[in-house]
């Protein structure tokens, strides 16, 4: 037989497979590869209207960026944000599902209940938190009726506290999620663990912050980098919640990047503002990905 | 009391319902439960509420004659600029795209998961990892280069890419391609090699042993790959408003229109049941599909 | 895709070599997965008929070794015959083998019958004689009553069965399995090996059989390949094997407990040890005038006791510290020299922990080590 004897060529060999995945591979290297060296290569450019590859000014629109006010205000309060919704994410999240792992009644009743947030967009997230904060009718209206005459709290008119209204939002939208992950981590440990402490001992509580948590930390990892990972995409919940009001205060830099390019006509302020996002997703992932990927390789 | 007679502990261990650590442990899971359930009630009983009752009353307070009238305006006759044929043709538009992009973004990225898998060939693991990497990548990066090659791509094949729904279902192939193929080349990971290489000896080849053996039993998994498809696009919004023209805006995009719209007396009723029908599709699919879901959000983000 | 080949650096036939009389023959195969050289330059000629096993411990390249023959590893050097024809570059389905696996890697969603008839609907078999041949299979295994079922609804014995029907249903000259039986309890094994045995003896095929279970090998084996580090360290008739193990490894891999060995020094015919020293006056040696360090093994069921001791030709006294009965046989841990010395007895020997064994054995029935090089002397 010829065929049996055709020698596989390693061009060849594993034709269909390689066809097969040309969309993956195209994904890999145009859009994720090209695309992003197109915008990084362009934000040295004094493109405005049109892209404009050939008249190259080095810094200039990194300099303006960071001497634009916008800018300024929009990354104080991603980094207020980040933080924030960060730290509470992860603090919820996982006394979320500890809780629910004590082996209690309607565990799936409680799950169903944190987790529904996470099912809705940020635009619906942003409007129901922008109707329940709005000052006139709101959570500040009916506490003054209740007799409180002077509670204050109007997170969306006051540009000093604009951003927590946003973050009241983005954590009751996304901190489910991680409820799930811990939840999937904890479920993960070996229940023999929880039978050693009981032997031994040793309170619930402890026996969370010194051996259960420290055993989670592949889970935690992954966790952070989600949330980080979310928030710098933060654009539609700002854009529904408050437009960026009042004023400026709540301006993101995805929003940022997308009026510049869109409505602005501004493509090398949008082009350098996108470029510092990936310069800042890197500062987390490069030594995330040393930490899993080189660790392991050591080891 | 049982126990106070006996003398020796015997039989079960006598459990009390309602100890201090219980109390509190559902003390706090409730209290947790009004934070999430409020959003969804209070939209609830807003849209169910005429206009001169939202101006009198709070807003948690339940309507005092319900009215469905917010609905069918939302429905059917809310204005977007000068459009005023209500969120309806955002739905219909929302689920022009969903259909093809969650078809489009599933079936290439289940091969793709596939070939990785089991067709390991040299580079695929590296086009694997940019892929993972890609998934990191803030898309305000790749949007606009993205725009001109819709718009180059479109002019060469002589059909509109740009501002069409086609355009967009591409987009969302492309940037549901990590996730998913991360989710199905785990999946066929698990999948015991000996059966790969049994039917292979059998004389199948790439297509044959996918369609006979891999899809066939992986087909929780493309419900799960289908959950996170249908919620993620039809949550989307800005793709919808950069890929898409007016007249082929997502619901989720109209609905920003409707209710951020600077004209006219704001109708509270009538943003809330907008809002609600927006959230309607992914939160049906939510509550009916549950294990899933959960499953496939897990098992997407731990192993990544 | 049967256009020409492009490469022409490259002979594909060697005709009238050796290869053409045996059913499989594989020659100077190497296999690397990057720096890491899993088979190393692997010879092995399999007779038409035999049932080959091979068989080592878990990472000596046995799996690789079949998963080279069945075509389902890219191999590195070297080439494959089977049936006299180069395969070295074939499909796995266009080499003329069945393969059962040890998780039997049934197709799950499909019935016993659909399992049966991939393979051949995908070699586009006509569907008369696909139901003939599946028909057949399933006679011949027994599992008649099984066809429409799916294999989840099956026991593990029943699905094996499916396994080796898969391949039987092919109608090839090699029957490749991948420990079949590893994956079954210790009663259903010992049931299938006897039909396993039976099965060959009716068919008459090629089977190449791979193994980390000795009895297995033991029982099922025309030959037997004993692999360590991916090389074949014996190859021979399991008796062969047993009796006269090429190195220590093979002397202390087959057999349980193991060969006992004594650490010693041979000169002019004699063994001289710590603990004891012997002539070998009967003993059958490979390498004549050896002198030099060398290790002297002796299997626990070639120790006598009791009344016998008086007949055999070394004769000494040992402390029994363990004491396990089998019902069948009883094993004794014994020490000499230091060094732990197993001693196989009948079922009845009433010895204890504690007691001093007399023990006798004579060294022809041994095997003596290079201490270097730890081959046959």
């Amino acid at each position: 037989m010829a065929e049996a004897t055709k020698r596989p060529n390693s061009l060849t060999r594993n034709l269909t497979a390689k066809i097969a995945s040309l969309p993956m591979i195209a994904t890999a290297l145009v859009i994720f590869i090209g695309c992003t060296l197109w915008t990084i290569y362009h934000s040295f450019t004094r493109s405005r209207l049109l892209p404009a590859p050939d008249k190259w000014v080095g810094l200039d629109q990194y300099e303006r960026l960071w001497n634009t006010r916008r800018w300024l205000v929009s990354i104080e309060n991603l980094a207020i944000y980040g933080i924030c919704s960060l730290i509470l994410s992860l603090v919820i999240g996982f006394t979320l599902a500890a809780l629910l792992d004590q082996k209690i009644r309607g565990e799936n009743v409680f799950r169903t209940i944190f987790l529904y947030p996470f099912a809705l967009s940020f635009i619906v997230t942003g409007l129901a938190w922008q109707w329940i904060l709005n000052p006139q009718f709101g959570i500040q209206e009916v506490v003054r009726r209740w007799g409180l005459e002077s509670f204050t709290f109007d997170p969306l008119n006051n540009a000093d506290i604009a951003i927590y209204g946003i973050l009241i939002a983005g954590i009751w939208q996304g901190s489910g999620f991680i409820m799930v992950i811990m939840l999937a981590g904890l479920r993960g440990i070996d229940e023999e663990i929880w039978k050693a402490a009981r032997v031994d001992g040793i309170p619930t509580w402890k026996t969370y912050v010194f051996i259960i948590i420290p055993m989670m930390r592949p889970v935690f990892v992954t966790a952070l980098v989600l949330i980080a990972s979310g928030i710098i995409k933060v654009y539609d919940l700002v854009v529904a919640q408050t437009s960026g009001g009042p004023g400026i205060a709540t301006e993101v830099p995805a929003k940022y990047v997308i009026e510049k390019m869109f409505l602005s006509q501004n493509l090398g302020q949008g082009f350098a503002a996108s470029t510092m996002m990936l310069l800042s997703v890197l500062v987390v992932l490069i030594p995330w990905a040393y930490l899993e990927f080189g660790g392991k390789r050591r080891g | 009391m049982v126990d106070a007679t006996a003398i020796e502990p015997r039989g079960p261990k006598p459990k009390r319902a309602f100890s201090s650590t219980n109390i509190m442990l559902y003390g706090t899971l409730l209290l947790v439960s009004v934070y999430y359930l409020l959003p969804l009630y209070v939209m609830i009983v807003t849209s169910l509420k005429g206009m001169p009752e939202i101006r009198l009353g709070n807003v948690f307070a339940p309507p005092l004659e319900v009215t469905f009238e917010p609905w069918v305006k939302a429905w059917a006759e809310a204005c977007t600029g000068v459009n005023c044929d209500g969120l309806s043709r955002g739905f219909w538009n929302s689920v022009a795209i969903l259909i093809p992009s969650v078809a489009v973004s599933i079936a290439v990225a289940s091969v793709s998961g596939y070939a990785l898998a089991n067709w390991r060939f040299r580079g695929s693991e590296t086009f694997f990892t940019i892929l993972i990497f890609g998934a990191f990548i803030p898309y305000q990066v790749m949007i606009y280069p993205i725009v001109i090659i819709l718009r180059e791509l479109g002019g060469f094949l002589g059909i509109q890419l740009m501002g069409s729904i086609w355009g967009l279902v591409i987009v969302h192939t492309i940037f549901g391609m990590p996730i998913l193929t991360l989710l199905f080349r785990n999946y066929f990971t698990s999948v015991p090699e000996e059966l790969f290489k049994a039917a292979r000896v059998d004389g199948a080849g790439f297509w044959g042993i996918f369609f006979k053996i891999m899809v066939p039993m992986s087909l929780p998994i493309f419900v799960v790959a289908m959950i996170l498809q249908v919620t993620g696009i039809w949550n989307d919004f800005l793709f919808g408003v950069i890929y898409t023209k007016p007249e082929t805006y997502p619901m989720t995009v109209q609905l920003n229109n409707i209710v951020n719209s600077v004209q006219g007396v704001k109708e509270y009723n009538v943003n809330m049941a907008a809002t609600l029908l927006t959230g309607l599709v992914p939160l049906t699919i939510y509550f009916v599909s549950g294990r899933l879901f959960v499953r496939g959000i897990a098992a997407g983000a731990v192993k990544g | 895709m049967g256009g020409p080949h492009t490469s022409e650096d490259i002979e594909i036939e060697i005709p009238g070599t050796s290869s053409k009389e045996h059913s499989v023959s594989i020659q100077s195969l190497d296999l690397s997965f990057g720096a890491v050289e899993v088979l190393k330059n692997l010879n092995l000629d399999i007779e038409d008929g035999e049932f080959l096993v091979l068989l080592g411990s878990s990472g000596c390249g046995k799996s690789t070794l079949l998963n080279c023959i069945a075509g389902l590893l890219e191999i590195t050097d070297g080439q494959i015959f089977i049936k006299g024809r180069n395969v070295t570059w074939a499909e796995p389905s266009e080499r003329g083998i069945g393969m059962v696996f040890q998780s039997y890697a049934l197709y799950p969603q499909m019935s016993v019958e659909g399992n049966l008839s991939f393979g051949l609907k995908n070699a586009r078999m006509p569907k008369d004689q696909i139901a003939e041949r599946v028909a057949r299979a399933a006679e011949i295994l027994q599992i008649e009553p099984l066809l429409k079922r799916k294999p989840g609804a099956l026991s593990g014995g029943q699905r094996q069965r499916v396994a080796i029907g898969r391949a039987l249903v092919r109608d090839v000259d090699v029957f490749l399995f991948d420990e079949p039986l590893s994956n079954l309890d210790a009663k259903l094994r010992a049931d299938l090996r006897v039909e396993l045995k039976q099965l060959h003896a009716r068919l008459g095929n090629t089977m190449i059989y791979v193994t980390h279970d000795q009895v297995e090998a033991m029982t099922l084996a025309d030959r037997i390949a004993i692999m360590k580090d991916g090389i074949i360290q014996q190859l021979a008739a399991p008796s062969e094997i047993y009796h006269r193990p090429v190195n220590k490894y093979v002397a202390d891999f087959i057999g349980s407990p193991s060969m006992n060995f004594l650490e010693g020094f041979v000169q002019d015919g004699s063994f001289s040890g710590s603990a004891v020293s012997f002539p070998l006056v009967s003993y059958d040696f490979s390498r004549q005038d050896f002198t030099g360090a060398a290790t002297f093994g002796i299997r626990p069921e070639h120790i006598v006791t009791g009344e016998a001791v008086t007949a055999a030709p070394v004769q000494l006294s040992v402390p029994v510290s363990v004491v396990e009965p089998l019902g069948a046989d009883t094993l004794a841990l014994t020490q000499l020299g230091g060094d732990p010395f197993w001693i196989r007895m009948e079922g009845e020997a009433t010895v204890r922990a504690g007691d001093t064994l007399s023990i006798g054995f004579d060294p022809a029935r041994g095997s003596l080590f290079d201490a270097q090089d730890e081959k046959r002397i």
